[in-house]
Order: C-alpha cells, then sequence, then structure tokens
C-alpha cells in the first residue's frame, strides 16, 4: 500500500493552503509532518484523507486513482487534538464502534477490541464511560478507536498534544511500536523537532504552505537542505550569524577566520549565513581551534543537569544549551565557543551551501 | 508582594471525608516566599489547579487556612485578595485595542493616565507588543493574545502574587522559548511572587527558582531544579524529572556497596536502610556502557538517535533501563555491562529517599 500525491495543492479563495506538492508514503512507515501552527500540516492530512478535495493534483491509493474519492470509502482513521468519544457509551463500546459499523462478527470485535485496548493500557477501563476517565485515557481511547479498525492509512493530527508531559513521553515510544504490528501507513503531524526526532522514521517539514524537506528523519535533523528545514527542525531555535567568504578564508562577524570549508570553497566570494544549533555552543574553549564570540548574557534556565543561556550577539539572539548547572548574572559579557565542525553554511537564497562538517561523519 | 503561608491545609471534594484517601490535597504546610518564582509540578488529577484555586480563593478548603504576609485571608474572596491570574486560553476583549486590554487592570482601579500610559508602554515593551499597541486584539495569533493575557497579569505592580495555570499549552515551540524567556526577565525586573502551574517538567524547570513536585494529592518535594535532578526525595520525582526518568533497580544494600541482578555496586557513602523494600535509582545520564566485563550485565534493546543525544534502551534482568550518550559517542554493540558515576546513585526504601549515613542529605 503506498499513499501518492501527485502536484496536490490546495487553494480557498484567494489564499494558498498547500503550494503543489509531490510525496510518496511507503506502506509500513512512520511519516511525520513537522511545522509550526498554520504551516499546513492539517490541510495536508485533510487532503490525503480525503476529507478535502485538491484544487489540482491527483491523490493515488496503491496505484489507484482516489482524488475524488469519499473518505467513508476510504480505508483511513483519523485522530485529532481534541479527541472525540462518545460519552454515552463504554469505552469498549467506543472502540467497538469502527467495527461495528464495518459489520464485523462479535468475536472479532471483542478480541481486536481488547487486544487494542491492552496496547494502549486500557484494559481496566473498558467498562467504564469516557467522561469517568482522565485526560490522558480518553485520549487513549480515541486513539485505539482510529487503531482498531487496522486502516490503511492513518493520520494522527498533534494526538498528544494535550496529554501531559509524562504520558506523552510514554506514547512517544509506543505509537511506533504500534505502527510496526500495523503495517499501515502512519503520518503523524507535529510541531515539536523532539517529537519527530522520537518517533524516527521519515519527516516532512512544511513551512507556509509548502514541504521543503522529505526523507529519513535523522537525515533532515543533521543535513537540512535550507535554512527554513533547519529552522523548523531545531528546538531551542538554530542560531544564526553572518560570515563572509574571502578564497580559502572565512571570517565570522564577531569571531576569527577559519579556513572556508570544502562545500563553500567553489562559491564566489561574498556574505552567507551560518547556523548552528544550541547544544553546540560551549562555554569552555574546546580543544580543536574553537571559535570564541563576545556575547552578553540576557537570562539562563536551568534544567537540572543543563543550563540553557540566552545571549546577545551582535544585537541577534541566541540561545546555547550547555552541560551542567551553570551559575552566571544576567547583564554580563559571556564569551562562548563554537567549533567550525558544527556550522552549516547558507546561501542568500536560505539554500544549503555546505553541511556541518560533522554531519557528514554521522 | 507578599509571602503566602498555608497553615495544615487540606482538601476534599466530598462532604465527609473519612479517610486520607478523600482528600485531593492532603494536609500541607508551607510557605511561598516574597519576590519567589514556583513552579508547581505534577501530573493531571495530582491536585495541583485544586491548589492554585484555594490561593486564589475560588475554592475553600476544607480544612486549614491561607495566610497573605501573615494575615488570614482562607474566607476572603478572589476580588479581595488581590492577585493577578493568567490561564491557559487568552482571555483578552476582542473588541479593545492591545493599549486597552493591558491598561484595563489599572484603569479598574483608577489609576492616573499619566502612569497607566507609561506602564502599558514599559509592559508593551519587555513582551513585545509595542509595534501592535493600537490594534484591536480581534485578528490578532494565539501567541500575539496570550502575551496580552500575560501582559495585563503583570501590568499591576501592587499584586500580591501572579498565578499562572498552564499559560504556554497553546503556544508554538518556538514562542514558548521567547515567552518564558520574557517571564523571566520580567521576574527580576519586577520581583514578584509567582506561582507557575504545569505538567510541563521543561517548562517547570526552566522558569522556577524553586519547584514542588506534587503527587496524588501530595507534595513530595520542594526544591531547586539541580536538587530535584540530583536528589529526588521520591521515586516519582525521578521518574517525573527527566527524560528518560530516572532508572530503578531493585537492590540489597550491605553498608556501601548494593547487589543488584547478582552484581555490586559500589555506593558513595554507607547505608543503614532498615526494613521496607530497598531500591537504588540512576539517571539514564549517569549510566555508562562498557565493553569491559565488570559491571551490571545489560544487553541492547534499541538505540534511539534524538538528535543531540542518543538514547539506548537496555534489559537489566528482565527491566527496561535506559542510558543517555553523546551525539558523536560511537555505541559499541559487544558492550555488555554498564556502570554507574557513584555520585548519581540514590537510595529509596519505599520510594522515599534515604541519606547516607553521617550525611545530612
Amino acid at each position: 500500500m503506498t499513499l501518492v500525491l501527485k502536484g496536490v495543492s490546495k487553494v480557498v479563495g484567494s489564499q494558498t493552503h498547500i503550494y503543489p506538492t509531490d510525496l510518496e508514503l511507503e506502506k509500513g512507515t512512520m511519516n511525520v509532518l513537522l511545522g509550526p501552527t498554520l504551516s499546513g500540516k492539517t490541510s495536508l492530512m485533510r487532503l490525503m484523507a480525503g476529507l478535502d478535495v485538491p484544487s489540482t493534483g491527483k491523490v493515488f491509493w496503491d496505484g489507484k486513482d482516489v482524488t475524488g474519492q469519499r473518505v467513508q470509502d476510504r480505508k483511513v482513521a483519523m485522530v485529532y487534538q481534541q479527541f472525540i468519544n462518545y460519552p454515552s457509551m463504554s469505552v469498549f463500546d467506543n472502540i467497538a464502534s469502527p467495527l461495528l459499523l464495518m459489520g464485523k462478527s462479535r468475536s472479532e470485535i471483542d478480541a481486536a477490541v481488547r487486544d487494542t485496548a491492552e496496547l494502549m493500557q486500557l484494559t481496566p477501563m473498558l467498562d467504564r464511560k469516557p467522561l469517568e476517565l482522565s485526560g490522558g485515557q480518553q485520549q487513549r481511547c480515541a486513539l485505539a478507536r482510529a487503531l482498531v479498525k487496522n486502516a490503511g492509512l492513518v493520520l494522527l493530527d498533534e494526538p498528544l498534544a494535550n496529554l501531559d508531559y509524562k504520558l506523552r513521553e510514554e506514547l512517544r515510544t509506543e505509537i511506533p511500536k504500534i505502527f510496526e504490528r500495523s503495517g499501515s501507513v502512519f503520518v503523524y503531524a507535529t510541531t515539536e523537532p523532539e517529537e519527530a526526532l522520537l518517533l524516527g522514521g521519515n519527516t516532512a517539514t512544511l513551512w507556509q504552505g509548502r514541504i521543503t524537506q522529505f526523507g529519513r528523519t535523522p537525515d533532515v535533523y543533521r543535513r537540512p537542505v535550507n535554512a527554513t528545514t533547519a529552522r523548523v527542525f531545531s528546538d531551542p531555535p538554530m542560531n544564526f550569524l553572518t560570515v563572509s567568504k574571502d578564497g580559502p578564508e572565512m571570517s565570522f562577524s564577531g569571531g576569527q577566520s577559519v579556513p572556508t570549508p570544502e562545500g563553500l570553497l567553489g562559491q564566489p566570494n561574498g556574505t552567507y549565513t551560518a547556523g548552528f544549533r544550541p547544544n553546540h555552543l560551549e562555554l569552555n574553549p574546546n580543544v580543536g581551534g574553537a571559535m570564541a564570540f563576545k556575547t552578553t548574557l540576557r537570562v539562563t534556565e536551568i534544567t537540572g543537569s543543563e543550563t540553557f543561556v540566552h545571549l546577545d550577539h551582535q544585537g541577534q539572539r541566541w540561545v546555547g544549551l550547555v552541560h551542567g548547572v551553570q551559575s552566571l548574572t544576567p547583564g554580563q559579557p559571556l564569551e562562548v565557543f563554537l567549533n567550525p565542525a558544527h556550522v552549516y553554511i547558507f546561501g542568500q537564497d536560505g539554500n544549503l551551501v555546505s553541511a556541518a562538517p560533522y554531519s557528514e561523519a554521522a | 508582594m507578599a509571602k503566602i503561608t498555608l497553615d495544615n491545609l487540606a482538601h476534599s471534594y466530598l462532604p465527609y471525608p473519612s479517610s486520607e484517601d478523600d482528600f485531593a490535597l492532603k494536609e500541607l504546610n508551607h510557605d511561598w516566599m516574597d519576590g519567589e518564582a514556583y513552579a508547581l509540578l505534577g501530573a493531571s488529577g495530582c491536585g495541583k489547579s485544586t491548589l492554585l484555586n484555594i490561593i486564589s480563593g475560588l475554592l475553600h478548603p476544607s480544612q486549614g487556612r491561607i495566610l497573605f504576609d501573615d494575615k488570614d485571608v482562607t474566607n476572603a474572596p478572589t476580588a479581595a485578595r488581590n492577585i493577578a491570574q493568567v490561564f491557559q486560553f487568552p482571555v483578552v476583549y476582542d473588541t479593545m485595542t492591545v493599549r486597552d486590554n493591558l491598561a484595563f487592570p489599572l484603569r479598574n482601579r483608577s489609576a492616573s493616565p499619566e502612569y497607566i500610559a507609561s506602564r502599558v508602554n514599559q509592559i508593551a515593551e519587555m513582551i513585545g507588543l509595542e509595534d501592535v499597541l493600537n490594534r484591536k486584539a480581534r485578528g490578532l495569533t494565539a501567541d500575539a493574545k496570550q502575551k496580552i493575557s500575560l501582559g495585563r497579569g503583570m501590568v499591576r505592580e501592587d499584586v500580591n502574587a501572579l498565578l499562572f495555570d498552564e499559560p504556554l499549552t497553546v503556544i508554538d515551540p518556538h514562542m514558548k522559548w521567547e515567552l518564558r524567556t520574557q517571564l523571566k526577565s520580567l521576574h527580576h525586573e519586577f520581583g514578584h511572587t509567582m506561582i507557575y502551574v504545569t505538567h510541563d517538567q521543561a517548562e517547570a524547570l526552566t522558569f522556577a527558582d524553586k519547584v514542588v513536585v506534587m503527587y496524588d494529592g501530595r507534595v513530595v518535594q520542594i526544591g531547586t531544579p539541580q536538587e530535584l535532578f540530583e536528589r529526588p526525595a521520591h521515586t516519582f520525582v525521578g521518574y517525573f524529572i527527566g527524560s528518560p526518568g530516572m532508572n530503578l533497580f531493585d537492590a540489597e544494600i550491605d553498608g556501601t556497596t548494593a547487589r543488584i541482578a547478582g552484581a555490586t555496586v559500589h555506593l558513595d557513602g554507607g547505608y543503614a536502610p532498615g526494613n521496607g523494600k530497598i531500591k537504588i535509582g540512576v539517571r539514564p545520564e549517569f549510566v555508562k556502557l562498557t565493553v569491559e566485563k565488570t559491571g551490571v550485565p545489560a544487553t541492547i534493546k534499541r538505540v534511539e538517535d534524538v538528535g543531540r543525544h542518543k538514547i539506548i534502551r537496555l534489559d537489566v534482568d528482565g527491566h527496561e533501563v535506559s542510558a543517555i550518550a553523546g551525539e558523536d559517542d560511537a555505541i559499541s554493540e559487544g558492550a555488555q555491562h554498564i556502570t554507574f558515576d557513584s555520585g548519581g546513585i540514590n537510595v529509596y526504601v519505599d520510594d522515599w529517599r534515604i541519606a547516607p549515613e553521617g550525611k545530612a542529605t
């Protein structure tokens, strides 16, 4: 089973929600749609499900054109951020409801419901009503209802956004296991880079109605093709600064000069944008010719084992994530260090010119 | 600003509570110090909203008193308590301009127009709303609207306390950073007593000077982020703080050594655990995988690449154990043992941490 989008777009009035998009999702894969609110995740999912008809392009399921087909006639399950259950029915009947509609036998239904309930840790609650459950349990009930019918395409739209942090953490490790067993095409929308990384599989980064990159999740994370992808796939945000390339030398604004990285050598001299992730910023000069930057400390946040340092570098905001608990005074100058191996170089158009050398080795 | 004292406070939603289990909030004595930033952290249903509602006066406790600067306010209504609150969803007046929204609490208390103008400008600048001050709130993004709510919560300097009930839940991750940093700067600037309720450990730890961890209606630990990370007082704190949470191992203890899964582990001090169920807790950050034949036998089940580090999931004696390795660390498939940083080991008896002998903590 494969889901293929060919030139699919969605225009509503004068607004383009989705620009023409090509995407191919294989059976048995977890596919994350990662992007901020209003980047087009839900619009794209509605097009995949058949809830909306695309303005242009076609949707194929297993090679068959299903573009105009109603959602009821497709094997699709969808779960939303705001979970929906039938309040007057027991948890068992809620989970069983899609199977009843499909006309399954009683014994089949019973086995499937109990199996799914076990997976979602709902077995002790099967006889209760949804409103007697905690928020997390209610959401798991809705998830179970989506999973039980074994749909070929399962669309999860920020399904964990309303859950407690710890429950989210547990379900995030559960969901890939569930999907592995199902063999369906899973599509999972989230605003959180960390969630994409924890889910693994493939990730499509979205920005203003366009897919900016699609590939294996760790590859998209480590080898973003442009600054937009890098920005979408970085939390805390990626830090940026201007560099200028002059032959074999590249100099950083407010920092030293370093040898021009290989990917940039063949490019014309001029200014480029360098980007690096917060966890690669160091407070101690690294071995191996780390670059030093003079910044001003705005605020620190301590997580218990690590410290976020919020910095001002020549009017630009930077964030660093450093090991240990650092007691630093806000408002003070702070020298920070960066290894050139962790620096990505983007061109004026935002496209990647030179990947961070460390990511090539990974 | 005020010190807030909880004296013998407890609450049950039942009319005639008969046992401790009937209490949504179990007996609690605590001082929220003047000018500190606290986070109230726990899973849903742990009692944190109950506690917040008692402090704000939305709920009358079934037992005990609440004092603001030693003055009993237990029976005072919310309006008389002089507190500002910010909720999960933005509460703004759509038809008013951003400026009028921010000025609203000050106008209600008949502040002078000059003061209102300068104070509103100051707040708007701090939360980055100066460009939209004259726009109607209608049509602004959810982020901007929640900024207005935050700004309105901060605009009065004379409040006894600022209460936040999961204020960043609806905000995009990128914007969360900005707003949280701004809240933190505002706290440095104005020194309000702040209580911030959240189920998100990252938010709680990064925001607060002190984090109050609640579990099952009870406060299980009050400490700095570092204390909660290094010395969790209860196994729940170990589990709830940190991602993944602390690993727990059934153990037998003899003085300065522990036996886990047939292996001997050295402890940082001597312990006399007495009776009860003994466990040792080690955070994934303090678990190291080794190719040496020493330590606790472990089998690698899978390695999760989560970007800035790797999470190694291991099987130890039938239990899942997690270890954290660096982004660039190579993970040897031949590794069959784990070792612990002895400074990262805590000992628990019936889920409560015990200190080594001769040490207070």
